[in-house]
C-alpha cells in the first residue's frame, strides 16, 4: 500500500488542536529524527490512520475516527514545536 | 453544507465542481478542504481535496479525477448535479501553501490531478500581479488528460509565467513538448539552478512527488526549499 504524507490527516488535526498543524515540527522516539507533520508517512486504514517516521519507519501517530470523533495517539512523537 | 452551482468537464475522467460557498472564512492558495458524504444508512466516507480556485475567484472550485474503484469520485462525477449540497471541511493546511511573501523563484511540478492546487497559485500569482518568475512542468498520460489546458496556455502569455507539459503515454505527432516521465534532464532543463534557491512544491500520486523530490534532492537542491504533496487511492 502506497503511503500518503501528512496532508491527509491535516483536516483530522486541525479539529483536533483547533488550528493547522501541516508544518509544525515533531521529532521521532525512536531515531530522534524532526519532520514536519506534512511529511509524515501517513497510511490510511479505516477507521483510522497509521503515521510513520519517514526516516525509521517507527509508528509516530495513529489516529482512529469513530462515530465521527477522531481520537489520536502520539506516543511516537518525542516532542513537537509549533510552525514558525 | 455548500451549494454546488456548476459541474465543468475538465476531461473525460475529471470534473470541477463550482461552488457558492456560504460563510467561507476565504482560503490561502495551495490550500485543501475534506468533503464528507453520509450515505442514508449514516456511512461515511471522507476524502481531501485541492481548492482549484484563487483566493480572488467568486467561488471555490474542487476538481476530482475519477479514481478506479473509487468510493467518493465517482459519486461527485456522476451522481452531483447543480443545486445538490456538499459537507466540506476547510480550508485545510499550511504547509503547501504559497503566497508572494514567500518569495521565489517558484517552481511548481504537477503530476495528473495534482495540478489543481497550481491552478490556485497560478491564479493567484496573476490576481495578486505578483513579479516572481514561475515555472510549471504538468506531466500527464496524454494530451487529452491534461486539465485546465487552455487555460494553463492562457496563463503562460504573461510575463514570467512558463508551462511546459510532459505526456508520459501518447502524444500527438506533431508533439514539441517532452515525452516521457519527469527526469533528472527535463527537471535541469526546466529548474533554476540550486544557486539560485527555487522554492519548489511537488504534488500528484506518491511515487511520481517521491521520484521528483529525490531527482531534485539528487541534483543539489535544499530539501528544506522543497514542499510536497502526494495523493492516491485510499486503502479500507
Amino acid at each position: 500500500m502506497e503511503a500518503l504524507d501528512g496532508n491527509a490527516i491535516a483536516g483530522d488535526l486541525q479539529e483536533l488542536f483547533g488550528h493547522d498543524m501541516t508544518a509544525a515540527r515533531g521529532s521521532c522516539r525512536n531515531c530522534g529524527d524532526s519532520h514536519m507533520i506534512a511529511e509524515l508517512r501517513v497510511y490510511l486504514r479505516a477507521p483510522g490512520a497509521v503515521v510513520r517516521c519517514p526516516s525509521c519507519g517507527n509508528v509516530v501517530m495513529v489516529l482512529v475516527t469513530i462515530r465521527g470523533e477522531t481520537r489520536i495517539d502520539m506516543r511516537g512523537i518525542g516532542g513537537m514545536e509549533p510552525a514558525h | 453544507m455548500v451549494g454546488v452551482l456548476e459541474l465543468v468537464e475538465e476531461t473525460p475522467q475529471a470534473k470541477s465542481i463550482v461552488l457558492e460557498p456560504r460563510d467561507w472564512p476565504g482560503h490561502r492558495a495551495g490550500q485543501h478542504v475534506d468533503v464528507r458524504l453520509t450515505a442514508p444508512d449514516g456511512y461515511q466516507a471522507q476524502r481531501s481535496y485541492s481548492i482549484a480556485s484563487a483566493p480572488e475567484d467568486d467561488h471555490l472550485v474542487l476538481t476530482v479525477q475519477r479514481l478506479a474503484d473509487g468510493e467518493v469520485s465517482p459519486y461527485l462525477l456522476d451522481v452531483l448535479g447543480p443545486g445538490d449540497e456538499l459537507e466540506l471541511r476547510g480550508p485545510i493546511g499550511g504547509y503547501f501553501v504559497w503566497e508572494e511573501s514567500l518569495g521565489g523563484p517558484l517552481l511548481l511540478i504537477a503530476g495528473g490531478s495534482g495540478i489543481a492546487p497550481f491552478r490556485s497559485v497560478l491564479r493567484h500569482g496573476v490576481a495578486a500581479h505578483s513579479s516572481i518568475p514561475v515555472r510549471l512542468v504538468y506531466s500527464a498520460r496524454s494530451l487529452a488528460e491534461v486539465i485546465y489546458r487552455e487555460e494553463l496556455m492562457r496563463l503562460a502569455d504573461h510575463d514570467g509565467v512558463d508551462v511546459r507539459f510532459t505526456l508520459t503515454r501518447e502524444w500527438p505527432e506533431d508533439w514539441t513538448g517532452h515525452r516521457g516521465r519527469i527526469d533528472r534532464e527535463l527537471l535541469q532543463d526546466v529548474s533554476w539552478p540550486p544557486s539560485e534557491q527555487p522554492r519548489i512544491y511537488i504534488c500528484g500520486p506518491s511515487a511520481f512527488v517521491e521520484a521528483a523530490a529525490n531527482t531534485l534532492v539528487g541534483s543539489g537542491h535544499d530539501p528544506s526549499r522543497i514542499r510536497t504533496e502526494r495523493f492516491g487511492p485510499t486503502g479500507t
